[in-house]
């Protein structure tokens, strides 16, 4: 009885498929003049250069481009990518992969640059100067500074916040249920070794460093501490786009000279100016690839990238969008980055 | 005969009594003792901290770096594999999802892939889950996340694909070797509670960033359930019926194929359902190596806090789990019947509807392979002159972002004192015990609750376990994470009674309730710490709020089907007898499913651990930061590591505690049935 109702109800149902598919394939072929995959009624523009005859001849090949995870840093890419198709019909292949794997990805071929660096001594040491396997082509134009930082209302009701000697003075505010009785000072992306933990120890300050432990965490925090006015100090850097929703205040401390942070141990000054760096594969450098030339070219400064990120960020537009607007709009800069391609 | 079963329930009164006495005093005799002693020994290491170990590991990972283009075990080995990994993810990605063959779009277009999921689901399930699947597809396509959610169906198949035909093979072997199963199980142990995040980094030196790591990785987490559960079907075969094939003159092989494998294959279904949806868990994971799919959507969002559009995302591989879950039960449970031998009569009249359902789907894949409308997921349809949009994402994510920002602004308030209660009364004194009492009286007091509540080998194993998180380095990181563990574990298990409890009483709930757990367990958890994060602040109890959301499901649902096979004549006659629906809950259904709550803890606190990563991610700190450290920091790679390895002897530690009072409780209720 049961396989019996099961069967007719699976046989109705094959007469329903049929139904559907006819209904189905009709309205494919009359209702949209059955436009055919591939063929020349075909509105598809991701084929990219292929199957336009306009662009000159291929001679850039693939470019290998790594995209870290941070909105300014996919700014930088978004332009670069822009260019290198669209000028110098590259196929561009964005890699969306962290800093370390970045750089290991020099030593595997698969990565030809790297457009905004950080630092990372012990990555330039081993793949630069030890395996040669890259190269350093100077500074992008960008100018990272990576320090202390209150929310703007802070910096209004208390004036003097922004002098590292009154941090201590105001210490009991910053309290939380993670810092055990002092003072919280929140460090967030894992991927810079940061000196605050001495820095607390060697100007005395009643505060102890807690792991965020992802650029997510430090946004939402000042994000909710600006909005419900909640005492809020932590790390940060710029260039980043989102102090352009909310414009965080630099505590100022000790200041920097050169030297002051060499032992990592007693360190007491402010962190330097990073000069943020281009760093390409050796291969791709001897290729003669006019896309080298593009990126050996490419300088902006932290103001240009802060427009693009926050066209993607903020007003959401694709990366292609924001980078044609930009580029549109700053001919002279782009020529003189395409000069020699 | 009912004389002898009374007296061992008395007994077993007395011994748990004594037990929960014995246990009172340790904790006891350490409070008083951390009084004295507090603060010495603590063997701290600071986070931006290493040891001697650590740093033998740093040079490791650098000299496979620099020997990587001539060592022959690269250029012979895992050359050969990562080309063969990138072939069979790039074949499937242009049949469902990326250009192929010099054409704009994939072989197979949208139509093909909805129709031929449908009858697969039909053939392989029955009429409701093809429906199912033929709905979430176009859901899915709707979402207008359609080339994304094919990627990762692409890299999903082609790693449940390779799990299958290593695991099923390797589960067999341990079903049928003792030895074997012993050296396989700790190894498996071991790829289910490593962090992905600490060999994801060396991951890509050896087979390079791209699908062939991401499959890779996927791999190594999503092997082991169906190696075990395989494992254990062939184990569970009754002896009886082997005997019996044995006497009829069946050999070893003809045993095998005749007999263990039809009667295991309804579990070794269920295997390769766990293995599909530990794949899909991965997908987030394996975009940071550019692994192509729904993850790198959900990444990219998130870098500008784009909640919306990653919850629609994440949706999508919620659907994706939903449909591929319930279409393995259902083939499981056809598998059990066909397993019982009926499956001739079925086959009679089945084989005429499959046939037409056959041509009806090779029309439509012709269909979505020729013309456009069919091949790309439409964004709107014009029907003579009427526009209809087809658009369903942005309202998804327009809902979302509002719903995240009202929660922000306006819950603010509540969930910071929650927090700051938890933490104040839970977290901070439970990790100061844990963590400031000199490391021989904690390791002692562990020793000792493990020799109570698990046994001799349970305390063996936690000597063995402690003595290797010593050497690790990381001790007071590992006490810290031991704490939220615990705590963490405590709040699933409430959850899991509360809720577990009244899904095993009420169908009605457990319908409704079921597909959230499902969602929770699949939803990549990065999308929703971005609010949590607001809510509560980077913290600690974030971390554990993360761990709970993951971790809850599993133990609600195990709860809830110990409940539900209590037999109801034992239930009817507790009624009978007058007691009351909270009497026949604590007197009746919970006892008799001791063994199912002690299961369920043993499973919460394995998923809590998978969380510490995640939680290192939003403040959690301790080994969990560890372990993201040495991803972002090459001179942080080998705290990392040790991390990992750390986060793998407390699993095992916890789990063979668990495991032995489970098998107690189950000794001393056996005396019921």
């Amino acid at each position: 009885m049961g396989r019996f109702t099961s069967s007719s109800r699976g046989r109705s149902a094959v007469r329903r498929l049929s139904v559907v598919a006819v209904a189905v394939s009709m309205a494919v072929l009359a209702g949209c003049g059955g436009a055919k995959v591939g063929g020349t009624s075909s509105t598809t523009t991701n084929a990219g250069g292929t199957s336009s005859g306009t662009v000159k001849k291929t001679s850039c090949g693939t470019f290998n481009l790594a995209d870290n995870p941070w909105v300014g840093y996919e700014a930088d890419v978004a332009v670069i990518q822009y260019l290198a198709k669209n000028k110098l019909n590259c196929t561009v292949a964005v890699k969306h992969i962290t800093e370390q794997v970045s750089w290991q990805g020099f030593s595997t071929g698969q990565v030809d640059a790297i457009l905004e660096n950080w630092g990372h001594d012990d990555l330039k040491k081993q793949y630069i100067d030890n395996t040669h396997v890259a190269q350093d082509l100077g500074s992008d134009g960008l100018k990272g500074v990576i320090g202390w930082y209150v929310p703007p209302w802070m910096a209004t009701a208390y004036p003097d916040i922004t002098d590292w000697k009154s941090l201590n003075k105001y210490a009991d505010m910053f309290k939380t249920s993670e810092s055990g009785g002092k003072g919280q000072l929140l460090d967030g992306d894992p991927s810079y070794v940061t000196n605050d933990a001495a820095l607390v120890k060697n100007l005395n300050l009643n505060f102890k460093v807690v792991q965020g432990g992802s650029e997510t965490a430090l946004i939402q925090s000042f994000r909710a501490a600006q909005q419900n006015k909640k005492p809020l100090l932590a790390y940060f850097y710029s260039p980043q786009w989102f102090l352009n929703e909310v414009p965080l205040v630099k505590v100022n401390l000790p200041p920097y000279t050169a030297g002051c942070d060499s032992n990592a141990a007693k360190v007491a000054c402010d962190y330097p100016a990073y000069v943020l760096n281009k760093v390409v594969s050796t291969k791709f450098a001897n290729s003669g690839s006019p896309a080298f030339t593009l990126v050996k070219n490419f300088s902006w400064t932290n103001e240009d990238q802060n427009v693009v990120a926050k066209y993607i960020a903020v007003d959401k537009m694709s990366d292609e969008a924001a980078a044609k607007k930009w580029v549109d709009a700053n001919p002279a800069k782009v020529n003189t980055w395409l000069n020699g391609t | 005969m009912s004389a002898v079963s009374a007296l061992a329930r008395v007994q077993w009164r007395s011994v748990r009594l004594n037990r929960g006495t014995m246990v009172a005093i340790v904790l006891a005799g350490w409070v008083l003792l951390f009084g004295f002693v507090r603060g010495h020994d603590t063997l701290s290491l600071a986070s931006a901290d290493v040891n001697g170990l650590h740093t033998r590991l740093n040079d490791l990972n650098s000299s496979v770096g620099a020997n990587r283009n001539s060592n022959p075990l690269f250029v012979y080995f895992f050359n050969e594999i990562q080309v063969g990994a990138t072939h069979l993810v790039t074949a499937f990605q242009a049949l469902l999802s990326q250009p192929a063959n010099g054409r704009p779009l994939p072989l197979i277009g949208w139509l093909g892939v909805v129709a031929i999921a449908t009858l697969l689901s039909w053939v392989f399930g029955n009429l409701k889950v093809a429906l199912l699947a033929l709905v979430g597809l176009l859901f899915i396509g709707l979402q207008g996340v359609w080339q994304p959610a094919m990627d990762t169906l692409a890299l999903t198949i082609a790693a449940v694909f390779i799990s299958l035909l290593i695991g099923i093979p390797l589960g067999i072997w341990a079903g049928l070797s003792d030895p074997f199963h012993r050296v396989l199980t700790p190894l498996l142990d071991f790829m289910q509670t490593m962090p992905t995040f600490v060999y994801l980094a060396p991951l890509t030196l050896l087979f390079l960033i791209g699908p062939a790591t991401g499959l890779i990785a996927t791999l190594i987490y999503a092997l082991p359930p169906v190696i075990r559960i395989t494992a254990h079907g062939i184990r569970t075969v009754p002896t009886g019926t082997l005997e019996a094939s044995r006497s009829l003159g069946s050999t070893r092989s003809q045993a095998l194929v005749k007999v263990m494998l039809p009667m295991a294959r309804r579990t070794i279904v269920i295997g390769i359902n766990q293995t599909i949806m530990a794949a899909l868990s991965m997908v987030t994971i394996a975009a940071l190596v550019a692994a192509p799919g729904l993850g790198q959507t959900v990444v990219q969002a998130l870098e500008s806090q784009d909640v919306g559009t990653a919850f629609n995302a994440g949706l999508a591989i919620v659907v994706i789990a939903i449909v591929l879950d319930r279409v393995t039960t259902a083939a499981s449970a056809r598998a059990d019947v066909n397993g019982r031998g009926r499956s001739g009569n079925v086959g009679r009249f089945r084989r005429p509807v499959l046939i037409g359902g056959t041509v009806v789907t090779a029309v439509l894949v012709y269909l979505s392979y020729t013309y456009e409308l069919a091949a790309s997921f439409p964004d709107h349809l014009t029907i003579g002159s009427r526009r209809f949009g087809l658009d369903l994402g942005s309202s998804i994510i327009r809902a979302s972002t509002s719903a995240t920002n009202w929660a922000q602004r306006d819950l603010h308030s509540i969930t910071d004192a929650i927090k700051n209660t938890v933490t104040y009364h839970g977290i901070n004194p439970l990790q100061t015990l844990l963590d400031s009492s000199p490391w021989w009286l904690t390791f002692a007091a562990i020793v000792l609750l493990a020799l109570i509540i698990g046994g001799v080998r349970a305390a063996a194993v936690a000597v063995l376990c402690l003595s290797l998180i010593i050497a690790t380095g990381l001790w007071q990181d590992s006490m810290d994470t031991l704490a939220a563990t615990l705590l963490a574990t405590v709040l699933v298990m409430a959850l899991g009674v509360l809720v577990g409890v009244w899904m095993g009483r009420s169908k009605r709930a457990d319908q409704v309730i079921r597909p959230l757990l499902d969602a929770a367990q699949v939803m990549p958890s990065f999308v929703y710490l971005v609010p949590f994060v607001a809510l509560f602040a980077a913290s600690r109890f974030t971390g554990v709020i993360a761990a709970v959301v993951y971790a809850a499901p599993v133990a609600i649902k195990i709860v809830a089907d110990g409940i539900a096979g209590v037999s109801a004549t034992t239930v009817e006659a507790a009624r009978a007898a007058g007691s009351n629906t909270w009497q026949i809950i604590t007197k009746v259904q919970l006892p008799m499913s001791i063994r199912t709550l002690a299961l369920a803890t043993n499973q919460g606190l394995i998923y809590v651990l998978a969380m510490v990563v995640v939680a290192g991610l939003v403040g959690g700190g301790a080994l969990g930061y560890d372990v993201v450290a040495g991803f972002s920091q090459s001179s942080l790679f080998g705290k990392g590591l040790a991390a990992g390895v750390a986060i793998v002897l407390l699993g095992i530690l916890l789990d063979r505690i668990t495991q032995a009072a489970a098998r107690r409780a189950d000794a001393s209720t056996n005396t019921y049935r």
